[in-house]
């Protein structure tokens, strides 16, 4: 992964009160390969306190998966990334590549949709687990191996010394997730990113394993970043919400005033056409049209296209991201005309 | 021109199916023996009422989207028997519908848009395809492609001639819903058709298949694992586990009264978009338990709170609660031998 050198890594800025545990600033990450350009995100500026819990909601090419892989600079060679990632007060994009090694799964760690992809098929969970603790701890292998069976408890792993012996395909949907966060959480990350944990398992094992992170979220202070499409897992999980679509943070809040009603037209559609009771026999209230291109970096309200309270004023630019109080923000003019 | 005619009038059931089984052998061991058996769909019976959305819902591996390929036939039956309109399929004698003709009238949608179509053919093309292959000439077979399409709400003279890879995945699904409606079915098999779809765009395909529903007059066999999803289009609800069929009812009845402690679960289990409502204590723990050895007497009892030594000795039959809406559960047939037989008729009531 490149990223510019012209852009220089941002100061702390004046007075901050408490450093926060990750922050992005004017995140941009552009794939570019021979046929075509995508800018898949523009312009992100997020934070994280210590032991709290982000979740980001977007639709598919929104950009946050691509976000949260560019927090652990996981992203291929080709993808160009500009703009300040900081995790606890370090400069990610300039570190070398034997730093980075450190700091994945020391201080970062990260879990994925799929277990079964995500695991090495050819280790028992067990061997996995111990590896990291050796790795990054430089324990003695026995040590390892004790550290993992305390993790596989810690995960609720049921008989959990005879899954340590276990490889993954023995396991079973549920298990092997829990497995993949006993590993990210090997060497007590200060920061856990989640792309979309819970979105290929059953409704009565997601909520479990909601739960779990939930659990050992509070137990070990963590802060979690939560990348999902479902507003329902954000609504068991998360503390802020941010919305992301075509590349740019729309919305920002705590997520209880979210849930009850967001500001930006965008998350209020999504909210909308969310399928849940008591909406048989009506006709469901949907966004029309498609997210656009991401060709080129937009230079409107990305969403005016589809937006039904859209006006002329609405193409003159990106729009800004306005307070609305309550730590609330959203990218939408009529937010600065109300005010 | 009706190509359809009703037989049995409306309140013969479209599909009666009765005692399906399908079981794949899992073949192991040096000499490639059966080692083992996936009971997949295990002696289901059920109606498909005229005019109504039926459905599906339960977790991975409950036999669903087996019990979709079975009504479809890409799957053969082990056992049982289907009806259709009051055809036996599957015997072309005098008494029965032969496998061709009820292939035309019984249509499916896959959950993967992409897969499910022909990446070598315009969308026309693969629109047109069944109704040549069923006698129909080229010009009118292309003329139906290009009428359906418009009712899929894609304009013709834009998207006709693109291929599957041009268009977005809700795109996608519309041609396949199309395509499934070009023989003029009379029932269609849905198998997740909004799954993989965001959630804006699952609302516009929802919203398209309750006004296509209405207006070619169709029957819908809707599966899916999203529970949201199910009770929005459905008239009735099937729930299954393991192979089997723990509880069928309205679909009002299933969400405000449901019998089967699988079912509460399952409800209970979806996240409630309320933060200040949030769960503590997940409604079941475990996964669901592999159907190569299902569990003894009720498969559920595994990991349900209620269980006795009834549920492990007697499998549950299935008790009428009233108002069509069935359940699998010795707490719901009195004189069971469960200390909380009977409960569930209380609930009910």
């Amino acid at each position: 992964m490149t990223h510019s050198p012209a852009a220089p890594a941002p100061l702390p800025p004046a007075a901050p009160a408490p450093t926060p545990l990750m922050k992005l600033t004017d995140l941009s990450v552009t794939f570019q390969t021979r046929d075509r350009t995508v800018h898949a995100v523009n312009g992100v500026n997020m934070e994280l306190a210590e032991g709290e819990v982000l979740c980001i909601l977007g639709e598919s090419g929104s950009g946050k998966s691509v976000t949260l892989r560019a927090l652990m600079r996981l992203l291929p060679k080709f993808a160009r990334v500009t703009g300040g990632i900081e995790v606890a007060g370090q400069d990610v994009l300039a570190m070398s590549d034997r730093r980075m090694a450190d700091f994945r799964g020391g201080e970062v760690a990260m879990i994925f949709q799929e277990p079964m992809t995500a695991l090495d098929p050819v280790f028992t969970i067990g061997r996995q687990i111990a590896e990291v603790v050796q790795r990054h701890e430089g324990a003695s292998r026995a040590t390892a191996t004790a550290r993992a069976l305390e993790l596989l408890e810690l995960v609720q792993i049921p008989s959990a010394r005879r899954r340590l012996d276990a490889y993954p395909h023995e396991l079973s949907g549920g298990l092997r997730q829990r497995a993949m966060i006993a590993v990210a959480l090997a060497c007590r990350p200060k920061l856990l990113l989640a792309d979309e944990p819970t979105t290929a398992l059953d409704a009565t094992v997601q909520i479990q394993v909601l739960l779990l992170l939930r659990e050992l979220q509070q137990r070990l202070g963590m802060g979690v970043i939560f990348v999902t499409h479902d507003l329902g897992v954000a609504g068991e999980i998360a503390d802020r919400v941010a919305v992301m679509y075509a590349g740019r943070v729309v919305e920002e809040g705590p997520v209880g005033p979210f849930m009850a009603g967001p500001l930006h037209p965008y998350p209020r559609g999504l909210l909308n056409s969310t399928v849940h009771g008591g909406m048989r026999g009506t006709i469901l209230t949907t966004i029309p049209g498609a997210p656009p291109s991401l060709s080129t970096v937009p230079t409107t309200c990305s969403f005016s296209p589809r937006c039904a309270l859209a006006e002329p004023a609405c193409d003159a630019g990106v729009p800004p991201m306005v307070e609305a109080g309550g730590d609330r923000r959203g990218r939408c003019i009529k937010l600065g005309q109300a005010a | 021109m009706d190509i359809n005619p009703d037989r049995g009038g409306p309140a013969q059931p479209l599909l009666a199916l009765r005692g399906l089984t399908k079981h794949f052998p899992l073949k192991g061991g040096l000499l490639g023996r059966t080692v083992a058996t996936v009971r997949a769909v295990d002696d289901i019976s059920f109606d498909v009422m005229k005019g109504e959305t039926l459905g599906i819902v339960g977790e991975s591996g409950c036999g669903k989207s087996t019990t979709a390929r079975l009504l479809v036939q890409l799957l053969g039956l082990d056992a049982g028997s289907m009806v259709f309109d009051g055809e036996a399929v599957g015997e072309p004698r005098a008494s029965g519908l032969s496998l061709r003709e009820y292939r035309r009238q019984v249509q499916m949608v896959f959950q993967d848009s992409y897969a499910s179509l022909n990446p070598r053919l315009p969308v026309e093309d693969s629109i047109a395809f069944a109704p040549k292959v069923h006698g129909l000439g080229e010009r009118e077979a292309n003329a139906r492609a290009r009428e359906l399409l418009s009712a899929v709400g894609l304009a013709p003279a834009q998207f006709a001639r693109r291929y599957p890879h041009e268009l977005s995945g809700g795109q996608r699904q519309r041609v396949n819903i199309a395509r499934a409606l070009a023989l003029q079915p009379r029932l269609v098999i849905l198998d997740e058709p909004v799954s993989a779809l965001d959630k804006s765009v699952e609302a516009q395909v929802l919203n398209l298949l309750v006004d296509l529903k209405a207006r070619f007059k169709l029957t819908f066999v809707f599966i899916s694992h999203d529970l949201n999803v199910v009770q929005f289009i459905s008239d009735r609800v099937l729930v299954m586990y393991l192979g089997e069929v723990v509880e069928i009812g309205p679909v009002g009845s299933i969400y405000d009264r449901p019998a089967h402690p699988y079912t509460r679960a399952l409800l209970d289990s979806r996240p409630s978009m309320d933060p200040s409502r949030r769960r503590t204590v997940p409604p079941l723990v475990g996964d669901p338990p592999n159907p190569v050895n299902p569990p003894s007497g009720c498969r559920f009892r595994t990991r349900c709170g209620f269980a006795e030594d009834v549920c492990a000795a007697k499998k549950p039959v299935a008790a009428d609660l009233g108002g069509g809406h069935l359940a699998a559960c010795h707490m719901a047939s009195p004189g069971s031998g469960h200390t909380k037989a009977g409960a569930i008729m209380d609930v009910a009531a």
